[in-house]
């Protein structure tokens, strides 16, 4: 289990529609060290902004994150970069199951207006993303059972591991 | 209660009538990974206390996406991909094989009413033959080598009924990019899109491919094309012999009444070829309004549209032509299989007396690795599915999407036009 499930950062924003090919280029994918992955995060994007990660930080999206390709690259580009969490309005379906999978924790937040450079402070348990800067508190959306099991596991690979069955409640 | 296609799929594999949100965990029929995705499964796999594939007779690995390997370290993932497929006993499709989705369909390894899982995004191309087939990633994949087992939410669906028939020079190609840009690229997020009506009954197997392939790029789970007008003799030999030799199709078609999040009615009669312009695939134009566009380099291929009937269409537009000055076509067929059928029916000669280049079939610069990253300020045009900035390797090049008739168009006029023009002789 991971122990932690309430993160603190300052904000890294992008915008909509940023898809897995501006997360980390094809060209990138084929790797198995996540450390190459993570020094070309977003280069496409603002190629500065690998470099401006702290560890813990938190990157903030807005629609549609992560449409495009199905690659794993991109949540373990952002994960090996030191980003502790992703918000965004709303999700790509492969990315988020994606990050889930390998224990990157992503949180769905309609309509936030979280700023560039705002402290943020997410309860995962809770369900609330507090934009500590901007005095706003959030309700994020809740996710199926069965995945906010295997993100407590820490993952599918620990999830499996130690005997999660997929089992559906209620 | 009256079903979706998808929900008469998931409800037969979990063995009790689910609907749309419900979470089921069911068994899967097929899957499969690729060089792109197929390292990080096995690591995965590993991780997991995988010690052997469910059942290697349902998974595949195929080797497409960088192919032959450009490089030394990717050549060494390929060495990867080949010692776990001979360890475990997984059929490996090898380098200039083809494409994984063509390659999933040609050889059988999806049938009407199953349920595949891909770790490939454009997995719902299999969706052409009534499966319920699903992109995902690397880790879900292994899960599924693991256990067998995959847990899905039943989407909700999204009904598309096309009328009426296709102008000349207009293809299923321009039906699927009108329907991104109509939708949206987060237009059918989750769900699965269900594809009905006379237009879609008079469908060939490869053009229900390009429908299904495209809704990837409106954010869906799922396709599901209705198998009605299908013809068993459509079907691929391999499948045909699963299926039994004499044996009917098994279809798959919705119930009437089925609940749909929404219905969308298209009659493509008065449709004209569509563009996506840069930098996303649903930024869609009538090929008109961008017609003068100069481009560099033309590309034919991905597991959009480099079938047979693609490069039929291509031979037709370049036949007796030549390319215009300064533009390079590249073509990469979608598989081994097309291009034999290709080269032994001339239309391989024909593209390559026209100036056209093939090279591996594969995925090749549709993901921008290899073998045709276009140069900084360079226009493409491509018959490929995305046009993302960077897509195809460089971030300074803009990418347009068509289809084959408008590639091989604007590769004889040098600039984007009308393909119907040329195919009329208006345009020399
Ligand atoms: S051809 Fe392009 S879109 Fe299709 S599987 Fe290959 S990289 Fe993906």
């Amino acid at each position: 289990m991971t122990a932690v499930r309430t993160f603190a950062g300052a904000a890294h924003v992008v915008g909509d529609n940023v898809d897995t090919d501006r997360i980390i280029p094809g060209k990138y994918t084929k790797t198995l060290d996540t450390a190459d992955l993570a020094a070309h995060l977003l280069e496409d994007y603002d190629p500065e902004l690998a470099g401006r990660i702290a560890p813990g930080d938190v990157l903030v999206a807005g629609e549609n994150f992560g449409c495009g390709s199905s690659r794993e690259q991109a949540p373990l580009a952002i994960a090996a970069a030191g980003i502790a969490v992703v918000l965004a309005r709303s999700f790509a379906r492969i990315f988020f199951r994606n990050a889930i999978n390998i224990g990157l924790p992503v949180v769905e937040v309609p309509g936030h207006e979280i700023q560039p450079g705002a402290r943020v402070r997410v309860d995962l348990i809770r369900g609330e993303v507090v934009d500590e800067t901007a005095g706003r508190t959030y309700r994020a959306t809740r996710m199926p059972p069965v995945m906010a099991d295997i993100l407590a596991a820490g993952g599918l690979v620990p999830y499996l591991r130690s005997g999660g069955d997929y089992s559906v409640k209620g | 209660m009256p079903q979706t296609a998808a929900e008469k799929v998931l409800s037969r594999k979990a063995g009790y009538a689910v609907e749309a949100g419900d979470i089921a965990v069911v068994p899967v029929d097929g899957a499969m990974a690729t060089d792109a995705t197929a390292p990080f499964a096995i690591k995965a796999f590993e991780s997991m206390g995988g010690a052997r594939v469910w059942d290697p007779a349902r998974m595949a690995l195929v080797l497409d996406h960088a192919t032959p390997a450009p490089n030394e370290r990717i050549s060494t993932l390929h060495t990867l991909m080949r010692r776990f497929a001979a360890e475990q006993r997984l059929r490996l499709y090898e380098v200039g094989d083809g494409i994984c989705h063509q390659l999933m369909m040609e050889n059988g390894h999806v049938a009407p009413g199953e349920l595949f899982v891909g770790a490939d995004s454009h997995t719902p191309t299999l969706g052409a033959v009534g499966a319920f087939a699903v992109g995902v990633g690397s880790t879900d994949l292994a899960a599924v080598m693991h256990t067998g087992r995959i847990w899905l939410k039943v989407p909700r669906t999204l009904r598309v009924e096309l009328t009426g028939s296709l102008r000349p020079g207009t293809y299923a190609k321009d039906v699927i990019l009108h329907l991104v840009g109509a939708l949206g690229i987060a237009g059918a997020t989750y769900e699965a899109v269900e594809f009905a009506g006379p237009t879609v009954a008079g469908m060939t197997l490869a053009s229900r491919m390009v429908l299904a392939n495209m809704v990837a790029e409106m954010g869906a789970k799922t396709a599901l094309v209705d198998t009605a007008g299908l013809e068993a003799q459509e079907l691929p030999a391999p499948l045909r012999q699963r299926l039994g030799a004499s044996g009917p199709l098994a279809e798959l078609s919705a119930d009437p009444g089925a609940s749909y999040r929404a219905v969308h009615r298209l009659d493509v009669s008065d449709l004209g070829a569509q563009v996506a312009v840069p930098h996303l695939p649903d930024n869609v134009r009538d090929v008109r309004e961008v017609a003068g566009v100069k481009v560099d380099m033309a590309f034919i291929g991905s597991c959009t549209n480099a079938r047979l009937e693609d490069l039929h269409v291509a031979a037709a537009v370049l036949r007796g032509r030549k390319l215009a000055a300064g533009v390079r076509l590249i073509i990469a067929a979608s598989s081994r299989a097309v291009f034999n059928a290709a080269l032994k029916d001339g239309t391989v000669e024909t593209l390559s007396e026209a100036g056209a280049t093939f090279i591996t079939s594969g995925c090749g610069p549709c993901v921008g690795t290899h073998q045709g990253v276009p140069g900084d300020g360079e226009t493409v045009i491509s018959s490929t599915n995305r046009n993302f900035r960077g897509r195809m390797g460089n971030p300074n090049a803009n990418v347009y999407l068509g289809s084959p008739a408008v590639v091989a168009a604007a590769a004889v006029a040098g600039h984007i036009v009308d393909p119907a023009e040329v195919l009329s002789g208006v345009v020399a």
